[in-house]
């Protein structure tokens, strides 16, 4: 705190800033700390849905019958990778590198599109066999839940695009830095979702 | 799907979504188009397009976006006034074979189109509108962290707006009530496009207020002036901080309740269905879980309103600033707690029924504490009944019979005879006309001078006041005593005759009211006529005690040439008790964001793509959606967001301010 | 003395809502015919004097420190300074708090007793349930446009009217088609939601002979002003008379006339002619012994699954498990909505009169 708001006894009060110390802390980062807890709160809900109506299969499968884990193995660690290739890329920001970033950025957004991909395939081969979210309360819950974390995915490998064009055109400014620093609470918080889910969803689904 | 045939190039859309067949809708329509085309008229008139867009639209001044919220909040609440007009005279005459002039499927829409209206679009724009002005002035800062936000949200609550009142005319509105249970709000029993009206303005709504609460708590907590410390903050503040908390975790509840009905509609999801698994009880559950702490964002802000106006006009202190603070943080965490009294007779056993019975009646403690502490401010002062404090005594004794009556519905088989009844009706309106609605008119009769340089006239202001409180009461009492006589709300059509002089009084306040309203609207436009016998040029007509009133009327657009330091509770009254200097120099140039059009493009975009939906024009939406992502990307390629006022410009304000402040010691 | 300004209004005021709260004091709710809404009524009346305790004060302070301290009344103390007290606070929160604490005790102790779930435990006030007793079986479902009442013991049905003997507990079973409405008969008891696929349940007792209103208290779309009926309390002799004319009723309620009743007309035009007037009394005399379970699983319609699937011929208590989804569905009931579930229902004696297969 800057100690124009003490007074020292007998000294008149000062009511104006007027050397101009102030300024007022850019609140980027907070504000973006509470929307993802806004948004923590959406997929709470949705886990609640969940938790509700996951066991109500209505005569249709249940998730030990349809899931399965060796491909949702792999979709988590390519998620887990992309979080460490993003953490990467931080590093690479911090030591001012843009190519490093340029790089181990385009790496994070290559991991994503693969989950995305295998997410995408896992819906299609579900809905082909007749089990899509229309069938049951169960599969409404699962598709809407994993759904909803693949479409965060999405928009975050979109803003992650942006963002290399961003700063392949204008470099590492401090502009920059706060989005990148952005999308990387977004995209570690995606992560620590999908934990959830694949315990959740899937491995108390099979057990 | 919906059974209505769908053409690919227009949807659901045909001839007979117009309403050619309603002859209330026709002569409304006529009525709205003459009224805005006189609006346009007069914009194109006096050349106000440019300067509309300029100014106001593309503006990013949070007095701006604070004012526009309350013009968008007026509008709306004489919409959902109507509403209840056109509800008032049907429930007066509808007895036994007189079916009254409104037949069900209208009424049904008329009912849910106010509750929606009211909450969403007229209350919610008035607080957001109060806390936006305010509290960035009295926290001595120059705006709100995220400026640009800001614009956006206030266009995407626009937004949902633009939406409701379109399916006056296009389509139909929702006949679900305004909370949409399920089933009854799924496809199979309301297929039609207005339960898709109310999804989309309600989701793009709420992406406006969400945002709103996530910038307006961290102005609070990132932008205070130095030696403002929490504790040292003006109550309306911590009301404000409270509010915005409590948006930020039930708005995404709405979001997402709304999201898994949208799915059961357009995908045939299960989610709150009868079949196939599907639980109706999970909405009613998760619906009123944002539902409940909606009504404390919709009544904190005005207790907030209610301790500024109660100190200043008692010319004392506000009494129990900690308790007072420390009694919000109660009501916002307990309001978290209480949400199934809402449904105590849906069929929950009797220990879940006891434990969010008594939390709902732990709630009025802090509530009850608050009453006090406002009572004893006005202990030993000197009060002064201006308008703003007319309002608050009629608060302090009107909300505070809501407040019992809800302490009565807390308990759950007292609930379980009056649930759903006119009872029920009659309590929350106690507290929202009581609470929410006497708080708006106490905090515009407050600010607006603060805002427009001049006070609104006095006598208009108490004529509305009066016929305000009247007309609640007139109102309203009827309807108590018909709930304790078994009646049940929404009904269109009544079987017992003996009933209806209840409903006729009620009528009769109901044109008292709206005698209030008009009032009101004479006294905006009397003390627009009369703006310099009622102007203020000290920027301090109420010998204020908070910093807004340290700026002049309407304030620069910078607030302050020098930020404020505060040293105590009260910072303006403070400064004036130990005689501070008002600096004329030594300015410096100021930083302040852009105005910028993005916001009222990506909400505009937003409108398109939700109506598209609604209609099930599909290759709009795609394509709208498209846009509205690739403007998002195009708007933060943007990095020009700031510029500097120049010190010379503040030197020349400050001096007009100055001269102004001269003038009024001659 | 309190100056002309606040007296007019205010004595202008108080005598219209004086009588407003008197007419209120003689309204059904708080002047009802069954045992279960007098113990509500009498709550509501004690809640609410609980509760003016609080609110007189506040109320006649707020007015009196308005006009003692009002700017012009110069003789009133002027304390500036004046913004904390201990003894306030004290006084503030202790009060509410133990105005809570009271009406918090009587709202556990109530909200037990007074459990629809539960089955009765008294006739009246003084007066218990004879040992021969059994409760009158009603099971109600409240269908689109009507409300259908039927009596599995005696296999008749009613639509749009109830009728039981006095002083005889009631044990209603109640379901939906549809969507939610609840089921309130404001001189016998409380409401309670009727859910489709779900079962919730009222016990009660009429102790007055009388025709009173019941009606659905939960909007419920183009018909709900029209979801009315009369509840005749009659005595024994009255009820055996009533019965007589049900039986005597020459429809049949099976399937296929469950299934024409419910039919909408026009499914674009849910909203008929006759929306908001009730349908009128029919009397079935006789019933489908697996009707009620039908509807309560949502296969009425034969063509449809059963929700869950399969189970024809189960308790009540299994098909009501059933009506969620899978059998399995029992073990995953988390809600102590168990009402629903006809929980209570299984620990007292089955009702083997729901589902005589």
């Amino acid at each position: 705190m800057s100690d124009i708001a003490t007074t020292t006894a007998g000294a008149p009060r000062e009511y104006f800033d007027l050397k101009g110390t102030h300024h007022p802390e850019n609140g980027t980062l907070l504000g973006f700390w509470i929307y993802l807890m806004s948004d923590c709160l959406i997929f709470a809900s949705l886990f609640a849905t969940y938790g509700v109506l996951g066991r109500n299969y209505a005569g249709g499968p249940s998730g030990a019958e349809v899931f399965e884990l060796p491909l949702v193995a792999v979709n988590t660690l390519m998620l887990l990778l992309s979080s460490i290739t993003y953490g990467i890329a931080m590093i690479k920001m911090q030591q001012g590198s843009k190519s490093g970033v340029l790089g181990w950025l385009s790496i994070t957004g290559l991991f994503g599109l693969v989950f995305l991909g295998l997410e995408i395939y896992e819906f299609q081969h579900l809905i082909h066999e007749g089990f899509g979210p229309d069938r049951s309360a169960f599969l409404s819950s699962f598709f809407t839940l994993v759904g909803t974390h693949g479409l965060h995915v999405t928009f975050g490998i979109v803003w992650l695009v942006t963002l290399l064009f961003q700063v392949g055109k204008l470099g590492l400014t401090a502009a920059n830095q706060r989005r990148l620093m952005c999308l990387s609470m977004f995209w570690h918080f995606l992560d620590v979702v999908w934990i959830a889910v694949f315990t959740f969803v899937y491995l108390m689904g099979v057990l | 799907m919906s059974t209505i045939s769908n053409n690919p190039f227009l949807g659901r859309l045909t001839w007979e979504s117009l309403p050619f067949h309603e002859p209330i809708l026709i002569a409304t329509f006529c009525g709205v188009a003459i009224g805005g085309l006189a609006v346009l008229a007069i914009l194109t008139k006096y050349r106000l397009w440019g300067y509309l867009w300029k100014e106001w639209f593309t503006s990013i001044d949070h007095k701006k976006i604070g004012i526009m919220y309350m013009v968008l909040g007026l509008v709306m609440f004489l919409r959902g006034f109507a509403d209840a007009i056109m509800m008032r005279a049907q429930q007066a005459m509808s007895f036994g074979d007189n079916m009254g002039y409104l037949p069900p499927h209208h009424f049904d829409q008329v009912f849910t189109a106010h509750g929606v209206i009211m909450i969403f679009f007229a209350a919610m724009p008035f607080v957001t509108g109060f806390m936006n002005y305010v509290v960035p002035m009295q926290i001595g800062a120059r705006d709100v962290s995220f400026p640009f936000l800001n614009n956006f949200s206030f266009w995407m609550t626009a937004s949902g707006a633009v939406l409701v009142m379109l399916s006056l005319f296009i389509g139909e509105f929702a006949k679900v009530g305004w909370l949409a249970f399920a089933p009854l709000s799924g496809l199979e029993y309301s297929p039609d496009v207005g339960m898709d009206y109310y999804i989309w303005a309600l989701q793009i709504a709420g992406v406006g207020t969400t945002l709103s609460g996530i910038n307006l708590l961290v102005t609070i907590l990132k932008m205070r002036a130095p030696g403002m410390n929490l504790m040292k903050m003006p109550v309306f503040c911590w009301a404000s901080l409270c509010t915005n908390v409590l948006i930020i975790v039930s708005f995404p509840i709405l979001t997402a309740v709304l999201f898994l009905l949208t799915m059961d509609r357009y995908l045939g999801t299960h989610f709150f269905t009868n079949d196939f698994g599907g639980n109706p009880m999970m909405y009613v559950n998760l619906i009123w879980i944002w539902g409940h702490p909606e009504v404390y964002i919709l009544i904190l802000p005005c207790f907030g309103i209610f301790s500024e106006v109660v100190a200043t006009f008692s010319r004392k202190r506000l009494f129990g600033y900690t308790s007072m603070v420390y009694a919000t943080v109660c009501i916002t965490v307990l309001s978290y707690l209480v949400w199934l009294h809402h449904f105590f007779t849906m069929g929950s056993g009797a220990s879940v029924n006891t434990f969010f019975g008594i939390t709902t009646m732990i709630i009025s403690i802090p509530t009850g504490v608050k009453m006090f502490n406002w009572m004893f401010t006005m202990y030993r002062g000197r009060i002064h009944f201006d308008v703003p404090m007319l309002w608050t005594l009629g608060f302090m004794v009107t909300f505070t019979v809501g407040g019992m009556t809800g302490v009565m519905l807390a308990v759950p088989p007292a609930d379980f005879a009056l649930h759903n009844s006119l009872f029920l009706v009659a309590h929350f309106h106690n507290v929202i006309i009581g609470g929410v609605v006497f708080g708006t008119f106490a905090g515009i009769n407050y600010w607006f001078p603060k805002a427009f340089g001049f006070k609104l006239d006095p006598f208009w202001g108490k004529v509305s006041f009066w016929f305000w409180l009247a007309g609640y009461w007139f109102a309203f009492t009827p309807l108590y005593v018909l709930g304790l006589m078994g009646v049940t709300r929404r009904m269109s059509h009544f079987d017992d005759p003996s009933l209806q002089k209840w409903f006729l009084i009620a009528g009769f306040g109901a044109v008292l009211v709206a005698c209030g309203i008009g009032a009101f609207l004479v006294q905006v436009f009397v003390s627009i006529r009369n703006k310099d016998k009622l102007r203020d040029v000290t920027g301090d007509p109420w010998n204020g005690r908070t910093l807004e009133w340290s700026t002049s009327s309407p304030p620069p657009a910078y607030n302050f040439a020098f930020t404020p330091v505060a040293h105590d509770i009260d910072a303006w009254w403070d400064m004036k008790q130990h005689g501070y200097t008002r600096p004329t120099s030594g300015f410096q140039p100021i930083h302040m964001p852009r105005y910028t059009a993005a916001g009222v493009v990506l909400a505009g975009i937003s409108t398109v793509f939700g109506f598209a939906m609604i209609w099930h024009v599909w290759w709009l939406a795609a394509i709208s959606f498209v846009a509205l992502i690739a403007s998002a990307i195009y708007h933060t390629f943007n990095y020009d967001r700031d510029y500097h006022i120049p010190a010379e410009d503040v030197l020349a304000t400050e001096n007009a301010r100055t001269q102004q402040l001269a003038s009024t010691h001659v | 003395m309190i100056p002309k300004k606040f007296v007019s209004p205010v004595r202008a005021w108080s005598l219209p809502l004086l009588g407003a709260l008197l007419t209120g004091c003689s309204g059904v709710v708080l002047k009802p015919s069954g045992d279960m809404a007098a113990q509500q009524a009498h709550l509501i009346t004690v809640a609410f004097l609980l509760m003016l305790a609080i609110i007189v004060p506040v109320i006649g302070l707020s007015l009196f420190f308005a006009w003692r301290y009002r700017a012009s009344n110069k003789e009133a103390t002027y304390e500036p300074e004046f913004h904390h007290s201990n003894k306030v606070e004290f006084v503030a929160w202790g009060a509410s708090i133990v105005i809570i604490i009271i009406l918090a005790s009587l709202t556990w102790i109530y909200t037990h007793r007074l459990d629809p779930y539960r089955p009765l435990e008294r006739i009246s006030e003084g007066r218990a349930i004879p040992a021969d007793v059994k409760p009158l079986q009603v099971q109600v479902v409240a269908m689109r446009d009507r409300w259908l009442f039927i009596y599995p013991e005696q296999g008749v049905a009613v639509v749009n009217e109830l009728a039981a003997p006095v002083d005889r507990p009631i044990e209603f079973s109640i379901t939906g088609t549809t969507v939610m409405n609840s089921f309130f008969i404001p001189s016998l008891a409380g409401q309670i939601y009727s859910m489709p696929g779900m079962q919730t349940k009222l016990h009660a007792v009429i102790n007055k002979p009388g025709e009173y209103e019941g009606f659905s208290a939960n909007y419920s779309g183009a018909n709900f002003s029209g979801m009315r009926f009369k509840f005749h309390g009659v005595d024994e002799a009255g009820f055996e008379q009533w019965l007589g004319k049900v039986k005597a009723g020459k429809d049949g309620l099976d399937r296929n006339a469950f299934l024409s009743m419910e039919a909408l007309k026009d499914p674009q035009r849910p909203y008929d002619e006759q929306s908001v007037v009730a349908k009128p009394v029919q009397y079935f005399g006789s019933v489908d012994k697996g009707l009620y379970d039908a509807v309560l699983r949502m296969c009425v319609d034969a063509s449809k699954p059963c929700t869950g699937g399969h189970y024809m011929g189960a308790t009540a208590h299994a098909a009501a498990m059933e009506a969620h989804g899978d059998g399995e569905a029992a073990a995953h009931d988390m809600h102590d909505m168990a009402g629903m579930h006809d929980m209570h229902e299984a620990e007292s004696a089955p009702a083997a009169a729901d589902s005589a297969k």
